[in-house]
This record gives C-alpha cells, sequence and structure tokens, in this order.
C-alpha cells in the first residue's frame, strides 16, 4: 500500500504539467520603490513624533468643542444671565411719623435671584460665573474668539512679515537698509507696554464692543510683524547664494518664477514652523491683556478675560469657585501647550538633519 | 570690529528714537489726556482750571503738534529734565529709583535660581537623549513656556497661600498687621516674597533649559567629543570639561542678553501679589496716560531692550573665537 | 583624501569670497593690520610703543574717511573690438574681465579696498572647441565663470558672445540669450533645488523658454534624460534618492534640455569619485561630438583638463599666468608657476623618478596681493624685478602667451 500511493505520486508527478518559463519580463527593482515627495516625507516624520500627535489631537479636539459645541445650547449664548426662578419678592413696611400724622410706606424689593457663582449642576456643567452665565458656555464662545484671534492675526503677521522681509532680503541694497531700520525698531519696542498704551488709547477714544476684537488684532499684528520679516530676510539672503538659486539665474527665469518658485518654497519651512510657535505666543498675549481687562472687552468672552474676575477684588472667586476661572486658564494652557507641540514635531519633521 | 560697534551704536540710537517716538505719538493720539482731566475735575472750585492746565500742557508741549512736542520732551530728556509725574507730582526720575530696586532684587534671584537649576538640568536632558529624564524635561519645559503666568499664579496661591495656608494670601510685600523690628520686617517680606519668586522663576526655567539642552546636544554630536570618549576619557570628564566648555559659550552670550532686563518688572506678577514693583508703577501710569512717567520709563526699557541684543551680538564675538562681526 | 581636502579647502575660499562681497569681518581686520605696517613712520622720536597706541584706534577710523574708488577707475584699458573673423571662430570673447568684491567701504559706503578675485583675464572660446582652466583653489577660476554668464556683477571687462557685444546687458536682456549658455556647478547636491521632482526641475527652463510645444515636454525631457544615462522612471523621482553622480548628470540634462551652444562646467566632476568622473567627463565629450558644444572647462585637476580641453589657460590669484593649446602647455610649460602645478600631476609608473618642484608657503589673499608678480613670494626662479614690475602677459609662440620675466618682456 505503502509503495502504491508512492508510485501513483510518482507517475503523478510525471504527468504533471512542467512549469511553464516565467515569460514576464524581468521586473525593475527601481519601479517597486514608492516615491515620497518632501512634503509626504515631512508628513511622515511629522506623525512619528509623539508628542506632535497629541498635540494635534487636543487641538482638533479644542476646535470641535469651540466651534460645534454652542450649537447643542441654542436657548443659551455667551451673554446669557441664569436665572435660576427663584425669585424673591420682599415689602418692607415703613411708618413714619411727622406732626401726630402716620405715613405708611411700603418699600418692595425684586430680587430676581440670578444664579449665581452656581456650582457645576447638570443644566451647567461646569457652573455659572460671577454673573450667573454658564462658564461652559463662555468657555466655548470664548475659545471661538481667541483662537480666530490667533490664526488672523498670526496670517496678516506673516503675510506683512514675508512680503517685506522678501522685498528686503531679494532687492537688497537701500531698499533693504530702509526696511531693516523699520525692522528694527518694531523688533524693540518693548511688547507689553505698547500693548497697554495701545488698549488705553483704545478705551480713551471709546471703541468698544466688537470693534474692539478687530482693533486689538491690528495691534496685535503691527507690534509683531516684525520678528517674521527678519527671519524672512535672512532665510532669503543666505538661499540667494545658493547653487541652486545661481542655477535659476542661469536657466534665465523670470523674477517672479524664481521668486515664488523657488525662493518662497524653501522659506516656507521655517515660515510654517515660526506660525505654529507664534500662534501659541499671541494667544497667551491676548489672553494676558484680556485678563487685565486691556483686550476684548466684556461681554464678550475670551479664555483670558473669563480669568479677569480674579483681579475685581472678590477673593472668594480665587478661594473658592475653581469652575469659574479654571477651566479657561486650562483651555489657554492646552492650546499653547499643543501649538509648542505641534511646531517642535515640524521643526524636526523639516530639519533634514532629523532623519531618524 | 570697531566699525561694527560704531554701526551698531548709530542704530540703536536710532532705534531707541523710533520707539521713542512712537510711544509719544500713541499718548498724544488720546483725545483727552491727563492733565486736561485732572484740571477739569477741580473745576468746582477753580474757575480758572482751563489757563492752568494750558499753562501745565504748554510746560509738557501737549498743545504742539506731535513732532514738536516730541522734540519738546527730547530736550528735556537729554538735558536730564524727566519732569514730574501727572499722577502724584513726584519727580519721574526719583519714582523710578523707588521702584526699581523691589522689581531688580527679585530678578536677580529669579535668574540666580534659574542658572542654578536649569543649566544642570538641561545638560542632563542632552546626556540622556530621548530618555525619560528627556522628554520630562522637554514636557516640563513647554509648559513653563505655555502656562500664563497669571493662570499659573492663581493657581498657586489658591493651592499654597488659601488651601495649605503656608503664605499669607493678602496683597503687598508686608503683612496688613505687621509689626516688628527690622529683622522681623525681613523675614516677613521674604516669606511674602516666596511664591512670586518661585513662580517667576518656573516660568522662566524652560526656556534656558532648552537653550542650554539644543546647545549641549549639538556639542556632544561633534566629532572631538566622540575622540574623546573613543580614546577613553571618563564620561563625566568628558561632558563637563569638554562639552560643557564649550556649552558655555552661547550662555554666556545668552546671558549678557538678559542682564539688562534685571532692571524690568514683571506686570502680571507684580500686579497679582501687589509688590509695588517698577512694572506694576509702570503699568498704572500707562493705563492713565502719565506721559512724563511712561516716556522715561520707555526710553529706560528700549536702552536697555537695545543694550541687551548688542551686548549678546559683542559678547558673542568676544567668547567665541570663530564669529566675525561683518555686516 | 586629498581630493576631498581640495574641495573644503575650494568651499572655504568661495564661503569666503561671497563674505566679502557684503562683509568686512576678518579680511577688514587683516587688511587694516596691513595698511598700519605699510603705513611710514612718521616720529621716529616718538618711542615704538607709544606710537602704536596712539595710532591704533583712530587707524580704523581714519579708514572711514578715505576717498571710495569710482567704478569708472577701474575701467582703466582700452576696448577693442573683435574683429569679424574673431566673432566667426569663437563664440565666446571676454576681454579684460574684473570681478572686484569691496571689502571695506568709507563711511558714506563707497568701496576703498578690494578683494580682487578676477583681475584683468581675458578668455576666447572657439565654436564646438574646449578651454580648460585650471588653478589653486581660490585662484579665481569658479568667479571667472560665474562672471562671463553675468551670474555676478562684473566690475568691468568686454563679454562677445556668438557675435554680439553682450557686455552692458541688462538682467532681461541675458535672459533672452540664457539658451545659449549654460553651467554646470561643482555641487551636484545644493545646485537641485530640493523640493522638485527630477522631470520639474529639468522641464522649468524648456517650458519658460519655449523649446518645444507644452504637449511634448514629458517626451522631450525624458529623451534627454535618458541621453544622459538617467531612467525614464526617474522622471518622478526626487533629487534626495539620487546619488552624487547621477545627481550630476541631473544637473548636464537640465542644461542640456534648453539647447545651449556653450556651458561653463564648473568643476563638474570634483565632487565625484574616481570611477564615475570618467563616465561623466565621457558623457560630456559625447554630448560635444553630437551637438557641436563648447564648453569652458574649470578643474584643478590637471588631469581632468589634459583629457577633455583642446587649449588651456592657467590662473594664479585672479590672473591669468599662462595659456595656449593643451598639448603645449604640458609639453612645454612656459611659466615656473605651470611647471610646478604640472610636476605635481601623479604618474602611475612607479620607476619614473620625480622631480617635483614643490612650492613653498601657500596663496596669498586676493585681498592683499603681493606686488610686482603676484607669484613672486613662492616662485623657485623668483628674481629682483619680480617684486617690483608686473610682467607682461605676451604671446611668445603662436597662440602660446606667459606672464613672466624669465622671458623677454619686449
Amino acid at each position: 500500500m505503502n509503495e502504491e500511493t508512492k508510485l501513483a505520486a510518482e507517475s503523478e508527478l510525471a504527468h504533471a504539467p512542467l512549469p511553464e518559463p516565467d515569460t514576464r519580463p524581468e521586473e525593475d527593482l527601481s519601479e517597486r520603490v514608492k516615491t515620497l515627495s518632501p512634503g509626504q516625507l515631512v508628513l511622515k516624520r511629522f506623525f512619528r513624533s509623539k508628542l506632535s500627535v497629541i498635540g494635534l489631537v487636543i487641538l482638533v479636539m479644542l476646535f470641535l468643542i469651540c466651534f460645534i459645541g454652542p450649537l447643542f445650547s441654542p436657548d443659551m449664548d455667551y451673554k446669557t444671565v441664569d436665572y435660576d426662578g427663584a425669585e424673591q419678592i420682599t415689602a418692607e413696611k415703613i411708618t413714619y411719623e411727622v406732626n401726630g400724622e402716620t405715613y405708611t410706606m411700603y418699600d418692595i424689593q425684586y430680587t430676581p435671584s440670578i444664579n449665581l457663582k452656581g456650582a457645576p449642576s447638570s443644566k451647567h456643567l461646569l457652573g455659572t460665573d460671577e454673573n450667573g452665565r454658564d462658564v461652559l458656555l463662555r468657555l466655548m464662545y470664548g475659545g471661538r474668539i481667541s483662537l480666530t484671534i490667533g490664526f488672523v492675526v498670526i496670517l496678516l503677521e506673516m503675510i506683512v512679515g514675508v512680503i517685506l522681509g522678501g522685498i528686503a532680503g531679494y532687492f537688497g541694497g537701500v531698499v533693504d537698509q530702509i526696511i531693516m531700520r523699520i525692522v528694527d525698531v518694531f523688533y524693540c519696542i518693548p511688547q507689553m507696554p505698547i500693548l497697554f498704551i495701545c488698549s488705553a488709547l483704545l478705551s480713551a477714544n471709546e471703541i468698544n464692543g466688537f470693534a474692539r476684537i478687530y482693533w486689538l488684532m491690528l495691534v496685535l499684528v503691527v507690534f509683531g510683524w516684525a520678528g517674521t520679516a527678519r527671519m524672512v530676510r535672512g532665510q532669503i539672503l543666505s538661499l540667494r547664494e545658493q547653487e541652486f538659486m545661481l542655477a535659476a539665474r542661469s536657466m534665465g527665469l523670470p523674477a517672479g518664477r524664481k521668486i515664488f518658485r523657488h525662493l518662497v518654497p524653501n522659506v516656507m519651512p521655517q515660515l510654517i514652523v515660526q506660525m505654529t510657535l507664534g500662534l501659541g505666543g499671541i494667544i497667551l498675549t491676548e489672553s494676558t491683556l484680556s485678563f487685565l481687562g486691556l483686550g476684548v472687552p466684556i461681554p464678550y468672552s475670551t479664555w483670558g478675560n473669563m480669568l479677569s474676575c480674579l483681579t475685581k477684588g472678590d477673593f472668594s472667586i480665587l478661594s473658592d469657585h475653581f469652575n469659574i476661572w479654571g477651566p479657561a486658564g486650562i483651555c489657554i494652557m492646552l492650546a499653547v501647550l499643543s501649538f509648542n507641540f505641534i511646531g517642535d514635531g515640524l521643526r524636526d519633521a523639516f530639519d533634514p538633519k532629523m532623519k531618524k | 570690529m570697531v566699525k561694527y560697534v560704531l554701526k551698531r551704536l548709530l542704530i540703536a540710537v536710532f532705534v531707541v528714537f523710533g520707539v521713542t517716538f512712537i510711544t509719544y505719538a500713541l499718548f498724544r493720539m488720546m483725545p483727552d489726556n491727563y492733565v486736561y482731566l485732572k484740571f477739569q475735575a477741580t473745576s468746582q472750585n477753580n474757575p480758572d482750571w482751563e489757563a492752568q492746565a494750558e499753562r501745565v500742557m504748554e510746560l509738557y508741549g501737549l498743545n504742539v503738534s506731535v513732532v514738536k512736542g516730541y522734540f519738546t520732551w527730547l530736550g528735556g530728556a537729554l538735558r536730564g529734565n524727566f519732569g514730574n509725574s501727572f499722577i502724584d507730582g513726584s519727580e519721574v526720575v526719583s519714582k523710578i529709583k523707588t521702584a526699581i530696586p523691589v522689581s531688580f532684587w527679585m530678578n536677580l534671584i529669579v535668574t540666580l535660581l534659574q542658572l542654578v537649576i536649569a543649566i544642570p538640568l538641561g545638560i542632563r536632558a542632552a546626556v540622556n537623549q530621548y530618555g525619560p529624564m528627556d522628554y520630562a524635561t522637554t514636557v516640563f519645559t513647554l509648559l513653563g513656556i505655555s502656562l500664563p503666568s497669571f493662570f499659573f499664579a492663581a493657581i498657586c496661591i489658591k493651592i499654597f497661600a488659601v488651601d495649605l495656608g503656608w503664605f499669607d494670601s493678602s496683597l503687598g510685600l508686608l503683612s496688613i498687621d505687621f509689626s516688628g523690628n527690622l529683622f522681623q520686617k525681613i523675614i516677613n517680606m521674604a516669606w511674602h516674597l516666596v511664591l512670586p519668586i518661585l513662580l517667576m522663576t518656573i516660568l522662566s526655567l524652560g526656556g534656558l533649559m532648552r537653550y542650554t539642552r539644543t546647545n549641549m546636544l549639538e556639542v556632544l554630536n561633534a566629532d572631538y567629543i566622540r575622540t574623546a570618549r573613543a580614546k577613553g576619557v571618563h564620561k563625566g570628564s568628558v561632558i563637563y570639561k569638554h562639552a560643557f566648555k564649550n556649552t558655555a559659550i552661547p550662555l554666556v552670550t545668552m546671558l549678557a542678553g538678559i542682564l539688562p532686563g534685571l532692571f524690568g518688572g514683571s506686570y502680571v506678577i507684580e500686579q497679582l501679589f501687589g509688590i509695588q514693583g517698577i512694572g506694576y508703577v509702570s503699568y498704572q501710569a500707562t493705563i492713565q496716560g502719565d506721559i512724563p512717567f511712561v516716556m522715561s520709563y520707555y526710553l529706560f526699557m528700549t536702552v536697555l531692550t537695545v543694550l541687551g541684543i548688542l551686548l549678546a551680538d559683542i559678547m558673542y564675538a568676544v567668547v567665541d573665537p570663530r564669529v566675525k562681526l561683518g555686516r | 583624501m586629498s581630493d576631498i581636502n581640495k574641495k573644503s579647502e575650494e568651499e572655504q575660499a568661495e564661503v569666503f569670497a561671497a563674505a566679502a562681497t557684503e562683509a568686512d569681518g576678518e579680511v577688514q581686520i587683516s587688511a587694516a593690520s596691513a595698511v598700519e605696517s605699510i603705513q611710514p613712520e612718521e616720529n621716529d622720536a616718538v618711542p615704538q610703543a607709544q606710537q602704536k597706541k596712539k595710532i591704533k584706534m583712530p587707524e580704523s577710523i581714519k579708514k572711514l574717511f578715505v576717498k571710495g574708488i569710482s567704478s569708472a577707475e577701474l575701467r582703466n584699458y582700452e576696448s577693442v573690438e573683435p574683429t569679424e573673423q574673431e566673432k566667426a571662430e569663437n563664440i565666446l570673447i571676454a576681454n579684460h574681465i574684473k570681478q572686484y568684491f569691496p571689502i571695506e567701504t568709507n563711511i558714506i559706503g563707497q568701496p576703498t579696498r578690494f578683494l580682487k578675485a578676477v583681475d584683468d583675464v581675458s578668455v576666447r572660446i572657439p565654436y564646438g572647441k574646449t578651454v580648460g582652466i585650471v588653478g589653486e583653489s581660490g585662484c579665481g577660476k569658479t568667479t571667472l565663470g560665474r562672471t562671463i554668464l553675468g551670474l555676478y556683477r562684473k566690475t568691468a571687462g568686454d563679454v562677445y558672445f556668438d557675435g554680439k557685444n553682450i557686455t552692458d546687458y541688462t538682467d532681461r536682456q541675458m535672459n533672452s540669450i540664457r539658451t545659449d549658455m549654460q553651467v554646470i556647478f561643482q555641487d551636484p547636491y545644493s545646485s537641485l533645488s530640493l523640493r522638485f521632482s527630477i522631470g520639474n526641475i529639468i522641464s522649468e527652463g524648456v517650458a519658460v523658454h519655449k523649446i518645444v510645444p507644452k504637449s511634448e515636454i514629458k517626451d522631450y525631457v525624458i529623451d534627454i534624460m535618458v541621453r544622459c544615462g538617467l531612467q525614464p522612471q526617474h522622471y518622478e523621482r526626487y533629487p534626495y534618492e539620487f546619488s552624487g553622480g547621477q545627481r550630476q548628470r541631473i544637473c548636464i540634462a537640465r542644461a542640456l534640455a534648453i539647447k545651449p551652444k556653450f556651458i561653463v562646467c564648473d568643476e563638474p566632476v570634483s565632487a565625484l569619485d574616481v570611477s564615475i568622473q570618467a563616465q561623466i567627463l565621457n558623457l560630456l565629450k559625447d554630448l560635444q561630438n553630437e551637438r557641436g558644444l563648447a564648453y569652458m572647462f574649470i578643474s584643478h585637476d590637471l588631469s581632468v583638463v589634459q583629457h577633455i580641453s583642446d587649449s588651456v589657460g592657467v590662473m594664479y590669484l585672479g590672473s591669468m599666468v599662462e595659456s595656449g593649446s593643451t598639448d603645449a602647455i604640458f609639453a612645454e610649460p612656459m611659466h615656473p608657476y605651470t611647471r610646478s602645478l604640472l610636476s605635481a600631476v601623479p604618474v602611475p609608473d612607479p620607476r619614473r623618478k620625480a622631480d617635483r618642484v614643490i612650492l613653498s608657503g601657500s596663496i596669498p589673499s586676493p585681498a592683499n596681493p603681493p606686488s610686482g608678480c603676484r607669484f613672486h613670494t613662492r616662485c623657485p626662479e623668483c628674481m629682483g624685478i619680480c617684486a617690483e614690475v608686473a610682467p607682461k602677459y605676451r604671446e611668445y609662440k603662436p597662440g602660446h602667451f606667459c606672464a613672466c620675466h624669465l622671458y623677454p618682456q619686449d
């Protein structure tokens, strides 16, 4: 039986068709290499770093909460004061006696009983603030304003910085001298004090309400672009001398193409890194100003002015009502921290030396 | 070198002019100034208030054009006449002089603590790159940079002063009901200063730590360090003798840069703790529009900033023989 | 090893030259000390030390008030229009090229001292031929090439290209003739923009100058790539995926794609391994035969130059010391510098006895060149006159020029 099967197997082998010769052309190994563009490489390196991914996740969460969260509470917004319904009417009877006649007066007081400094409850997940407004809602609306200010300011700063720095670096000579002296002045202005002055100026001109937010952005841009311009100029100066720029020149490319196809893309990495790191700085500055009561005016909420209740002399808020000011502070910290994580991650990802 | 320094000094003078001019122009853009308001308040028992206000404004060049007014102020300042504060009428210079020491001593202690803590930690982090120590340092550094100072201060006051009761939570440098001799006074003041100084130290640690780490890493990756390790030099010796000496160069530079900053104040911390330092005083003066004080103070600050940058650049060339000053 | 050394030296020299265009750093310091030492001693009665103290500080400030040198002063030569026949024979005629970089300026920004990177050099490059330029690191070869192409704004000099006088061409006019003149750089790493794919790098010039219709660009570029030894699938790749030799092929393809008549090859092989060098050189030679290209081949490697050039120019410290046909130069070098260079070429023959002329010292700084003949500080045959009078650059045999006091000057 053993032999039989063996034979059968042998005969089967013998009758099996011969394996067909491989007629496919020999595959070029190099075709199998997956080509990654430099941008894809950067992303790949960026996502390899844990901290930057954490930063990105936190940031996305913050954005989602701030911009979508308020939609779930259509009957309240950042300035809605919560009356908890337990209003009181007190009447006090006052009697006078003048010249033997008796006058009777009633002092009637209506206390709408606002839910002040309410503890966290199912209705107000983070409680209410010193004016009876919902802290969580203010937090979300505040996040909208704080984050928007951050992005708008940094974007404008970058535009101004790239244009002026680019002109200075590319053309050099007298233009460079003039622009750089202006940059020097704006770079050396002590930032916080000048912002105090500007805020005082805005208050003195009675610019309040929403317009003040625009003015605040403008002020932040005016006193913030110099760093970018310096960086861009330095980058362009060093790039201009490199051989690939000489090659572009010898190729006879027009100036616009040289600037926007060759110079600008090479400045982008540093620009993006500086943007992310700068975003955190702007959010911090804005919140410090708002904290001191010089930034975005109440009733608008930002993360900074949600903490300004601490400066109003009501010590009990600091000691007993962490839920009013704590969350805003934590949000600022998280936002700035994640921008820093992302910025660091991007810097490492862009740096070709860091090919680990 | 001489030419470079000369050129830099010229630019520095220009920058100081530019900054003070911008500051002055901003002040003058206010619709009604402090002087006018102050005299207006006395209008009930002073029928002549408008004329008096005019006189004071003329004295300070407030009723002429911005450019003219600026040069009036500048002319006075160059002759050492900084004027009197609008708020309390005291001389600006003496007002600044009384406010600075508090801030200066605080800053000095903070800077020293910062050096003692940040540099060793930075070196540690660099030596164990990607180790737990390094990650801890990085996170801590970024936390320090990301924490809003006012929030951090509020938390610390809540925890240490209110909840734990280790410190006095009232404002000011002295307890409200304080009485005692000089020694007790010093102890009491020190007790009040512990929290703000710790706060400022922790908040400023990050930058220096990161700077030390980056520079140390750069040095540690250099070939001569590898050579030293390869020829069998002890690890500690390599780190502290070979590597640290080279890391010290950028550190010294950075220190030269922050030296002038010692005279500046911290607005938020001084405000929160009620310390009457230069930050607090100048903040109050700014929001009230006290032009003579604020102008003088900002002149002082700008000179310090410009000097810091210049000092750092020159130090860099002096300490590091490879650096050639140019441009 | 020596190659690497040479390369890094070369780079240093270039960095130095580039820095000198704007900066005054160390150059200034060394120049300052030189000026001091030249300064005649006025008060012999004053003790040395005291005098030094007195003048040391003001000296650096005094320099700020020296009268500046105008550009007209630097154009102190006669412009001679080449004859029609010369124009018809040579694709490029460059006369009296000077490229000075200001290293010191006075208080109003006029230059007072220069780094003379190229000082009065004349070159002719015939159609379809290769002219080699050799010399030590930092002698101004690279600068000469770039100046001729108009990549640097030249200080002085006349340039005729393809029969046209392009001396005073503006940037825009230059752009219109860029398709005829190209350059291949020494460093294939830094001369490619890292953010573009190979296809984009090569096709950019083609598209801008409309060499072929838009629809044919890709096929055209792939054609050129294949001709230069690259593979079609490299079209989508990025420079970081390539080795040095392949990158140099990309550079060559980029230059060739816009159909030039003249290419400046600026040390195209010195960054490459020897085995790759030969491949690239042969590629360049093949392309020359195919398309009738003219090359200006800059190198510090004499054997490479001998292999590829029809005629050779030898540069030392910014000026041409000898030029002639390759055979003449290698067979009977006239200038002592050329001789010492040739004696340094290694010969793969163990029995041949080396009688090397070894130069002492190193190349002086072009910011502060020696008086008279620039080579006299290192010349093995230096005579008294050499330190005082600069020798004339004369034609001794037909086509063989030399500047040396060893030969009759009149």
